[in-house]
């Protein structure tokens, strides 16, 4: 996606600097503010598709302008930086209203990847809840929990169901390692070891291995992509 | 209180031995003044004067307290209130002993002295015994009533002194034992009484916070290497990452940059894990504790690892796991998942790894066995610590700090990681309770709804 109007409320230079550059070279256009209360100011205009606010900020609290954005009634899809990149901080910011967390330091990649992730979240899931999702010849039928890629029947284990489910219903973008971890098994945590890989590839031997074109690809230093095209 | 008690007994019982003595001085002293006021009077008046003097004496002494009795040679009576010479004995103090009956018929000891006069005539003086006897009796319920009394007192007191001392030791105890499950902040109880509890007390308060300034310092100093260290990492990755997509270089350097991006990420995920430890080990993690299904959670963690196990040819078995306990759920699955990748990590193609778990009476024990080369009995300890690694897994990359990171987690939880011989390979125990036993002071909220609960 691109050309994205996005708010960056982050008082560390060198941080802004590296997410703002980041992001123009993206194609989006980006506006920066380095204090708290100035930044709670342009982000109630509304003029944004997407704010990336830091934790901790001089004058306010992230989660304090989150908090009263949405008192307020601004849905706009929100990001939160934090240098303390705990579970416990994940709850708090979530629960003040915030779409997604990530902890500094973090790869580029993986700032993009859920950016974007909750930036076109609101258009996917708008009025009506989406019961297949189609991509080339590979059908999921998320009721009945069917798969069908060119008209053949796929067996996915429960959890290789709900990992192709995310990557379907990400397709076209980015999924990082930790969001698949977090939204496919549902833990926060640090897998010592790329764990996330090997249930990739067992996936791909099933939706892929026997077909064409392949459709999960690996996008290097970020993740994953399901798309038709690489 | 045996201190107490005894010296009490001791000083009673010399009481008691120097006034019973004093009491018999008295008696005797009593007779002998009597013989000797009597001898004067022969010397003075004779006879008849003396005769004057003891009619006057019985007479005024109605009770018969003291007993006169003059006798002849032939110990025929002349006067005096005995009817006749009694039958007793000398002691070699010269002290007659003798009984008499009184009225209920009881027999009554006396002691007394005989006078010999110069007409041949004998004058027995006596005073009954049991007046002594009965004195010394009174005595000795008076004092026994002290000593019990004394007893009693020292044993209350002693019971008092003791259970406030215990008390007072008791408390100093629990709170060793919080600061010991992690509560670095609690400090012992001062009453302000400035006793020897308070000092002490206080010197241990004292003692506890140069400690902690000083973990603070430390933990300030690696934290901020870490944190300060994390942004220009991770700004110099993304910086590396750019360079290896250009479509403008050799393969070769290409190769090289994705090499060192591989590198800054494993510094990167060296400081996350380093920072993760010093966070939980600092024990302000409590608003994410939970009812944990440990069941659902080692299936979870079984089945995202036997995957990878899979891949090496290794077989991982999930045994029985059913149990709940409180904690972080996050961190129990990161913990489990250490133990599993490690088992993983250094097991040979074709072994196997087993993820059980147990349950006995408040302690959960969740056991990874794996077949690998283990760890030599003597390292066991050491492994836990950051960064050590036994020199049988040098070969394989490892940061040394996924069982630091597992024991912490442990300890956080009020549990223990123990590591045991698997003959052959690695046993490794996640101890933990069902409910955290490390104090009332630790926050453990409910499930749902979360509530705003100030904690640490």
């Amino acid at each position: 996606m691109g050309d994205m109007r996005i708010l960056v409320i982050e008082d560390d230079p060198g941080v802004a600097s590296f997410i703002i550059g980041g992001l123009r070279e993206s194609g989006h256009t980006v506006d920066h503010c380095a204090d708290g209360k100035d930044g709670q100011f342009l982000a109630g205009s509304g003029n944004y598709d997407a704010l990336i606010i830091d934790r901790m900020l001089p004058g306010i609290d992230g989660l304090s302008i989150v908090q009263t954005l949405r008192a307020a009634g601004n849905t706009t899809p929100t990001l939160i930086l934090s240098a303390l990149g705990e579970v416990d901080d994940k709850v708090k910011g979530l629960r003040a209203g915030a779409d997604d967390y990530i902890g500094k330091p973090f790869a580029f990649a993986e700032l993009m990847a859920r950016l974007e992730a909750i930036a076109r979240r609101p258009v996917r899931e708008g009025s009506e809840t989406v019961t297949e999702v189609q991509v080339a010849d590979l059908h999921v039928d998320l009721l009945s929990r069917a798969v069908h890629r060119a008209g053949k029947e796929i067996d996915l284990q429960p959890r290789e169901f709900r990992l192709l489910e995310y990557l379907m219903r990400n397709r076209d973008q980015v999924v990082t390692r930790t969001m698949l971890l977090e939204n496919v098994w549902d833990y926060h945590f640090d897998p010592q070891t790329n764990v996330i890989d090997v249930h990739i590839s067992r996936l791909r031997r099933k939706v892929d291995k026997d077909f064409d074109p392949p459709l999960i690809h690996t996008v290097r230093g970020a993740g994953y992509k399901l798309s038709e095209s690489p | 209180m045996g201190i107490f008690g005894s010296s009490a007994m001791i000083l009673i019982g010399y009481i008691y031995w120097e006034t019973s003595g004093y009491l018999e001085q008295q008696t005797n002293a009593t007779i002998s003044a009597e013989i000797r006021g009597l001898t004067e009077q022969f010397r003075q008046t004779g006879g008849p004067g003396v005769e004057a003097v003891i009619r006057d004496r019985i007479a005024r002494d109605p009770d018969r307290s003291t007993l006169y009795l003059l006798v002849t040679a032939d110990r025929q009576p002349v006067l005096g209130n005995l009817p006749a010479w009694p039958a007793g004995e000398l002691d070699a103090n010269g002290w007659f002993h003798f009984t008499q009956l009184n009225q209920d018929g009881r027999s009554i000891p006396f002691q007394g002295q005989i006078l010999r006069t110069s007409e041949g005539h004998s004058l027995l003086v006596a005073k009954e015994q049991s007046t002594l006897a009965a004195t010394r009796q009174l005595i000795n319920r008076v004092y026994i009533l002290a000593l019990a009394m004394g007893l009693l007192l020292a044993l209350f007191g002693g019971i008092m002194m003791s259970s406030s001392v215990t008390r007072r030791v008791d408390a100093i105890n629990r709170t060793s034992r919080e600061i010991m499950a992690g509560r670095l902040q609690r400090r012992m109880p001062v009453r302000g009484i400035n006793d020897e509890f308070d000092q002490l007390a206080g010197n241990l308060n004292a003692m506890l916070d140069r400690i902690d300034s000083l973990i603070d310092s430390v933990r300030a100093v690696t934290d901020n290497i870490a944190h300060d260290l994390r942004t220009p990492l991770a700004r110099l990755r993304g910086r590396l990452e750019n360079l290896a997509l250009t479509p403008d270089i050799s393969e070769t350097v290409r190769g090289e940059l994705n090499a060192t991006i591989t590198d800054a990420d494993h510094l990167l995920a060296t400081f996350r894990a380093l920072l993760r430890i010093a966070r939980i080990e600092s024990g302000t993690h409590d608003e994410a504790w939970t009812d944990i299904d440990l069941g659902a959670l080692l299936h979870d963690a079984w089945e995202l690892y036997h995957a990878v196990g899979e891949e090496k040819g290794i077989t991982v078995h999930l045994g029985t796991a059913d149990g709940h306990m409180r904690g972080d759920r996050d961190l129990i699955f990161q913990a489990v998942s250490n133990l599993l990748d490690n088992a993983i990590k250094y097991s040979p193609p074709g072994s196997e790894v087993r993820l059980e778990m147990r349950e006995d009476g408040d302690l959960l024990t969740i056991a990874v066995s794996d077949q690998g080369p283990g760890v030599p009995e003597a390292e066991r300890g050491k492994v836990l610590d950051r960064f050590y690694r036994t020199a049988a897994v040098s070969g394989i990359p490892g940061s040394g700090l996924g069982l630091s990171l597992v024991n912490a987690i442990a300890r956080h939880h009020g549990g223990q990681l123990i590591l045991a011989d698997n003959a052959p390979g690695l046993r490794v125990l996640l101890e933990l309770p069902k409910t955290d036993l490390a104090g009332p002071g630790r926050t453990t909220l409910p499930a749902a709804p979360p509530s705003g609960e100030s904690h640490g």
